[in-house]
C-alpha cells in the first residue's frame, strides 16, 4: 500500500477517503466520550481513591472493614430487599400493561403510553409528595375510609416500608413498561397465531412463545429498575420516614454526619460492585446473547 | 389433543355458502368448494381475491359470518384454530427464532405430549423428509431462506396431519430455488397421506404443483379445474387472462358463429350466448407460423412490426389490423433453422380450431 507503488488504481485515494470517513466519526463522538470522562469516569476514579484513605490520609482498608458492621449490613440488607420487593412488583404491574398496549391499535397505543409517561415529566419529588399527601395520617386515604366509617382510627399507612415500596413501584414503573412494550411490539404476531395453527392454545402459544420472546425486554426492564432502585434516595427518605435505610441514605448520613467521606465513598464503591456483579449474574442466568439473536 | 399417533388419513375439505365481509367488502361472497382427499389445491388469485381469507377461514384465524367448512363429515366452522389439527405453513415461515431447528419442528409433537425420545426421532425423520437431516441443532438464524421453509413443511407435517394449509410458502425465495421447492413440495405430497390447500398468486406455479386450481376473484370461485383444462378452456376472460400468457383479439359475430378479418373461424366449442361483443384468447405458443392447408386451423394476417430475442424463444409482435396486436413465441431451436419474417412482412398465422377460444367480455 506504499504510495511508490501505483499498482492499484487509485488505492490512495480511497486510503484516504477511508481515513477522512474514521476521523469524521471519531470528531463526532469526542465531545460525548469526553463529557462522560470528565463528569462519570473521574470523580469515580477520585471516590474510589478517596475510600482507601483512612481519616489522615493514610493508606488502609480501614473503610471497606467497618462496612462488616451490623448498621451497615443492615442497609444492605434493607436496600436489597426494597429493590428486589419494587422490581418484583413493577414485574407483575407493568407486564400486563406493556401486554395490554402492545396488542392495542398503534394510535390507541400512543395515546395510553402518554399517559404511562406523563409522571415522567413530573419532578420525583413533587410525586413523592403527592404520595405523602395520600397516604399520611390525616390524607385522602385515612380521611376517605375514617368518614366512610370502614376504620375507627387513621391507618399507619406512610413513614414506612410500605409507603417507600408504593412510591417507588409508581416511580419506576415507566423504565420497566418501556423496554418492555418495544420488545413486544416488535413479536411477530404470526409467531402466536403459527403456535395455535400447530395446535397449542392460546394459553400455551402465550406462555410457550410470547413470553419467552418478550424475556429479553423484561430483562432490560427489570435490570434497569433493580440498579436504580438500588441506589434510591429521595423516596424512601420522605416515604420512609427516617425508619427506612437504604444504602444511599446511610451514605448521606455518614457525610451530613460524620463528615467521613472515606467511609461513604466505600459505601458507594461496594454499591457499584454489587450492582455490577449482580448484571454480570443475571446476563450468564438469561443468556442475553442468545436471547438478542433474532 | 387429536390423533397424534394415530396413523393419518387424508381428509376431503367441503365449504359451503361461506360468507365473510369487511365492512362493505365482500371478502368472501357466498364460497362453496370440495375439496377431495389427499388433492392437492391451489386457492389462485390477484391480491385482495380473497384467497388467503378462505385459507384463514379453513384455519380458523378468521372467523365468517355464515356458511359451513367441514372436515370429513365434522362441522369445523365455530372450532377454535387450535382444534382443527391442521398443518399450516405461513408465509414469512413464522419460525420460532428462540428455538433450535430440531426444537422448532418438535413442537407440534410436544404441544401434543408425545415423549421427548419419540419427539426427537420423529422430528429428526421429518427434517429428513425435506432434505435436511442432520440440521436438527442448528439455529434459525443460521439457515438460508429456503432452508427455513423447509423447516417450516417439517414442522406443519411432522405430527401427520391429515390437512395442510400453505399461505404462499415459496413466495420469498429467489426465482430459481422457488421453482427447485414447488417440484420438492410436489413430491413431498405424493409421500404425505394429506390434504394440502395452497395459497398463491403466482399463477405458474399453481399450474406447476396442483392436482386442481380453484381461481378466486374479489371473494368468488371463478373457475375450478385441472391446471391443464384451465389454461386451454378458461371459462372467461378473467382467467385467461390471468392465467398464463394471453393476447386477446376482438372477433364479431356473425350469424351463429364467429368471425376475424372478415372470415368465419373454426370453433370446437359452441359460440357463447347472447349478443355481446367477443374475444378471441391466443396463448403466444400456440400460434403457427406455417399455415397448414387443412380444414381444422384458422388463419390471422397481420404485419410483423418487431421480432425480440428471449433466449430460449423469439417472439414476434405482429400487427392484425385495427391496431391490435397479436403475439406469437417461435422456440429458437426451430428459429434457426426457418427464417424468422423480417419486419413489415406480410405474414399470415395458424391457429388450430382446439387452440381457439373465443369468451365474451364481463359485464360490470
Amino acid at each position: 500500500m506504499s504510495a511508490g507503488t501505483a499498482s492499484a488504481i487509485n488505492a490512495d485515494e480511497l486510503a484516504r477517503g477511508h481515513w477522512r470517513e474514521r476521523a469524521q466519526f471519531i470528531g463526532l463522538s469526542l465531545p460525548a466520550t469526553l463529557l462522560i470522562l470528565i463528569v462519570v469516569f473521574l470523580p469515580l476514579f477520585w471516590l474510589s481513591s478517596l475510600s482507601f484513605l483512612d481519616r489522615v490520609g493514610e493508606l488502609s482498608s480501614e473503610n471497606y472493614q467497618r462496612l462488616t458492621g451490623d448498621l451497615y449490613v443492615e442497609a444492605f440488607v434493607v436496600t436489597f430487599q426494597i429493590s428486589a420487593s419494587v422490581t418484583a412488583l413493577c414485574v407483575l404491574l407493568g407486564y400486563p400493561l406493556a401486554y395490554w398496549l402492545s396488542r392495542k391499535p398503534q394510535q390507541t397505543a400512543n395515546l395510553l403510553m402518554i399517559c404511562v409517561l406523563l409522571p415522567f415529566w413530573t419532578a420525583v419529588l413533587v410525586r413523592t409528595y403527592a404520595w405523602l399527601v395520600l397516604l399520611q395520617r390525616n390524607g385522602l386515604i385515612n380521611n376517605t375510609l375514617l368518614s366512610l366509617g370502614v376504620i375507627d382510627a387513621p391507618l399507619q399507612l406512610a413513614h414506612n416500608l410500605t409507603a417507600s415500596i408504593i412510591g417507588m413501584v409508581h416511580i419506576m414503573l415507566p423504565f420497566l413498561v418501556l423496554p418492555l412494550y418495544a420488545t413486544m411490539k416488535s413479536i411477530d404476531s404470526d409467531l402466536v397465531r403459527a403456535s395455535v395453527g400447530l395446535g397449542s392454545s392460546p394459553t400455551e402459544a402465550f406462555w410457550r412463545i410470547f413470553v419467552p420472546m418478550s424475556l429479553p425486554g423484561l430483562f432490560a426492564g427489570v435490570v434497569l429498575v433493580f440498579i436504580m432502585s438500588l441506589g434510591f434516595y429521595v423516596t424512601p427518605a420522605l416515604l420512609g420516614g427516617g425508619r427506612i435505610q437504604m444504602l444511599a441514605q446511610r451514605i448521606e448520613s455518614t457525610i451530613t454526619i460524620f463528615s467521613n467521606w472515606g467511609a461513604a465513598s466505600a459505601l458507594g464503591v461496594a454499591l457499584l460492585v454489587m450492582a455490577l456483579a449482580l448484571v454480570a449474574l443475571l446476563h450468564r442466568v438469561f443468556g442475553l446473547d442468545k436471547l438478542f439473536v433474532r | 389433543m387429536d390423533a397424534a399417533g394415530a396413523s393419518s388419513q387424508s381428509l376431503p375439505i367441503t365449504v359451503r355458502n361461506l360468507v365473510k365481509t369487511y365492512g362493505d367488502l365482500r371478502v368472501l361472497d357466498d364460497v362453496s368448494i370440495a375439496i377431495r382427499p389427499g388433492e392437492f389445491m391451489t386457492l389462485l388469485g390477484p391480491s385482495g381475491s380473497g384467497k388467503t381469507t378462505l385459507l384463514m377461514a379453513l384455519a380458523g384465524f378468521v372467523s365468517p359470518e355464515s356458511g359451513s367448512i367441514r372436515f370429513g363429515e365434522q362441522e369445523m366452522i365455530t372450532t377454535s384454530p387450535h382444534k382443527r389439527g391442521v398443518g399450516m405453513v405461513f408465509q414469512n415461515y413464522a419460525l420460532f427464532p428462540f428455538m433450535s431447528v430440531a426444537e422448532n419442528v418438535a413442537y407440534p409433537l410436544k404441544i401434543r405430549g408425545v415423549s421427548p425420545a419419540e419427539q426427537k426421532s420423529r422430528a429428526e425423520a421429518a427434517l429428513e423428509m425435506v432434505k435436511l437431516g442432520g440440521y436438527g441443532g442448528r439455529r434459525i438464524n443460521q439457515l438460508s431462506g429456503g432452508q427455513k421453509q423447509r423447516v417450516a413443511l417439517a414442522r406443519a407435517m411432522v405430527f401427520e396431519p391429515r390437512i395442510i394449509l400453505m399461505d404462499e410458502p415459496l413466495s420469498a425465495l429467489d426465482k430459481k430455488l422457488r421453482e427447485q421447492m414447488q417440484i420438492e413440495l410436489k413430491q413431498l405430497h405424493q409421500k404425505l397421506d394429506a390434504t394440502i390447500v395452497y395459497v398463491t398468486h403466482d399463477q405458474r406455479e399453481a399450474l406447476t404443483m396442483s392436482d386442481r386450481i380453484a381461481v378466486i376473484n374479489r371473494g368468488r370461485i371463478a373457475q375450478l379445474d385441472e391446471p391443464k383444462a384451465l389454461y386451454r378452456r378458461p371459462n372467461s376472460l378473467f382467467v385467461a387472462d390471468f392465467i398464463g400468457e394471453t393476447v386477446l383479439l376482438p372477433v364479431q359475430r356473425e350469424g351463429d358463429g364467429v368471425s376475424l378479418q372478415g372470415r368465419k373461424l373454426k370453433l370446437s366449442t359452441p359460440t357463447p350466448p347472447g349478443n355481446g361483443p367477443l374475444q378471441l384468447v391466443i396463448r403466444p405458443e400456440l400460434l403457427q407460423l406455417e399455415v397448414g392447408d387443412n380444414g381444422d386451423t384458422n388463419t390471422i394476417a397481420g404485419v410483423v412490426r418487431q421480432t425480440v430475442y428471449q433466449g430460449d424463444s423469439v417472439l414476434l409482435i405482429i400487427d392484425a389490423g385495427d391496431g391490435h396486436e397479436v403475439s406469437v413465441r417461435i422456440a429458437t431451436s426451430r428459429a434457426g433453422q426457418a427464417s424468422i419474417p423480417d419486419s413489415s412482412s406480410q405474414i399470415a398465422l395458424g391457429l388450430h380450431r382446439d387452440d381457439t377460444v373465443v369468451l365474451a367480455e364481463q359485464k360490470s
